[in-house]
């Protein structure tokens, strides 16, 4: 067991089921502060149940969570406090459709009481531009294009300043051409030493930015590597069935 | 024996018409708080609130309107309070708009994509925040249409309170026919005013549908 001080997110031992059926089988895994993981597997495999009990979109039956400290499982304010330190995109983009782009990235800062109203402005202007569209401040959702929504949902969640950034398949739901444009966006963060927790099958992704890339089926995580480890020399029988079928 | 219907009836059904109007807006406003509480409970995670509240509309949907303001209506006496047939309405007339109300907008905010509520949780809204400004906005859209729908028969129904004799628009029409007996034109004029009032409710229903339709098609 490692207890680094500088663990972002600490798991152990945690399992979570739906019913009967279990969605995830003791998982343990550290994530160090600035580390970039990506996580990949076949559909149904719990990889993003698990990025989502880290900001306990989804519960956990056993187990324990921590997060820059925080264990989420002990109740209280701690719920609150690390969903305030981890942003989260999802694959639907989710942005809110009756809100103006601005207002989108303006709202958590404003409600959760951590900026004013001027505050919040400058920085959504401020992350708008970072992702490259602050031009489309002033536009509702559905007159953008889907790449150009998920680079705002990238916006919104950084307005909240957050310290870890998870990835739901952010670009599963995108057109082939609009793929780059939020990948892109994504490097970039990496580069600046976010923490990252990814859930894709971009490999080229994973090859570029990722720390380790992580393989996920049936609800446990089999193999973990570093990206040159990972697609070069691929221990178990599964991930290499794995890279096989989507190489 | 029987005299002549004229002008003056008219004018007293106008008026009586007055009091059709002030109860629908009292049951709709009551309701609107009531239906609000009711879906709100409805789509709750508290297992106890969404017991309690969908007992309460299979109570009130369950059971006839005329029964409910019986009920509320000899309730009143047996509470020792005076008998208000006004009061007793308004309160028969509140529970049944909560109920349908309820049911309306609790589907509604369940026709919000859960995405929504998620991404406002993940960006560590409250329960009170996530509602008020991403759920409920767009819930509303949803709803508007289906409540204006709603409030016409609501105002249809508050005729079955003339049946606890309170003088709205059928219980004048009812007074005037037994001193008149002209049955087909003091009914028909009482149904032409209810009418005039809900029809152009009817076409901004459809009208609000129509918009709605294309809302997000910006």
């Amino acid at each position: 067991m490692t207890h680094s001080p500088k663990a972002a997110v600490e798991m152990r031992g945690v399992s979570k089921f739906f019913g009967a059926f279990q969605a995830l089988n003791a998982i343990d895994l550290t994530v160090a502060e600035g580390e970039r993981i990506v996580i990949c597997g076949p559909s149904g495999s719990g990889k993003s149940t698990l990025i989502r009990t880290i900001n306990q979109l989804e519960t956990i039956q056993q187990g324990t969570i921590k997060v820059d400290g925080t264990e989420l499982t002990a109740g209280g304010d701690n719920v609150a406090k690390v969903r305030r330190e981890v942003g989260m995109v999802f694959q639907q983009f989710n942005l809110f459709p009756h809100l103006t782009v601005l207002r989108n990235c303006m709202l958590a800062p404003l409600k959760t009481g951590r900026a004013t109203k001027a505050e919040a402005e400058a920085t959504a202007r401020k992350y708008l531009e970072r992702v490259k569209i602050p031009e489309q401040a002033d536009k509702y959702p559905a007159q953008l294009s889907g790449g150009q929504q998920q680079r705002v949902a990238i916006a919104r969640a950084l307005c909240m300043e957050p310290r870890i950034m998870l990835f739901d398949e952010p670009t599963s739901a995108l057109d082939p051409e609009m793929v780059k444009e939020v990948l892109d966006t994504m490097i970039d963060l990496a580069r600046e030493g976010m923490t990252m927790l990814c859930v894709t099958h971009e490999m080229g992704f994973a090859r570029a930015v990722a720390d380790r890339v992580i393989f996920m089926e049936s609800g446990a995580i089999i193999e973990e590597a570093p990206p040159e480890d990972f697609f070069g020399a691929p221990k178990s029988a599964r991930l290499r069935n794995f890279l096989g079928q989507i190489a | 024996m029987f005299r002549q219907f004229g002008p003056a009836d008219v004018l007293y059904i106008l008026e009586a018409a007055r009091w059709t109007l002030i109860l629908s807006a009292i049951a709709f406003t009551g309701g609107a708080i009531g239906g609000l509480a009711v879906a709100l409970a409805r789509s709750s995670q508290v297992t106890l609130l969404r017991v309690l509240s969908t007992g309460f509309i299979r109570v009130f949907q369950g059971t006839p309107l005329l029964m409910q303001l019986f009920l509320f209506y000899f309730g009143l006496t047996v509470l020792n309070l005076p008998i208000n047939p006004l009061l007793a309405a308004a309160i028969a007339l509140t529970f049944h708009a909560s109920a349908y109300l309820g049911e309306i907008w609790r589907g509604s905010i369940e026709a919000v994509p859960s995405g929504q509520s998620e991404a406002a949780t993940a960006l560590s809204l409250t329960y009170r925040s996530r509602m008020r400004w991403v759920i409920l906005p767009q819930a509303a859209r949803i709803a508007v249409a289906p409540t204006v729908g709603f409030l016409v028969q609501l105002i249809k129904g508050t005729s079955l309170t003339s049946i606890i004799g309170f003088t709205e628009l059928t219980r004048a029409g009812q007074i005037v026919n037994n001193a008149t007996f002209d049955p087909f034109t003091v009914f028909g004029l009482v149904a032409v005013i209810y009418f005039v009032i809900c029809w152009p409710l009817s076409l901004y229903a459809r009208w609000l549908e129509g918009r709605m339709r294309r809302a997000y098609a910006r």
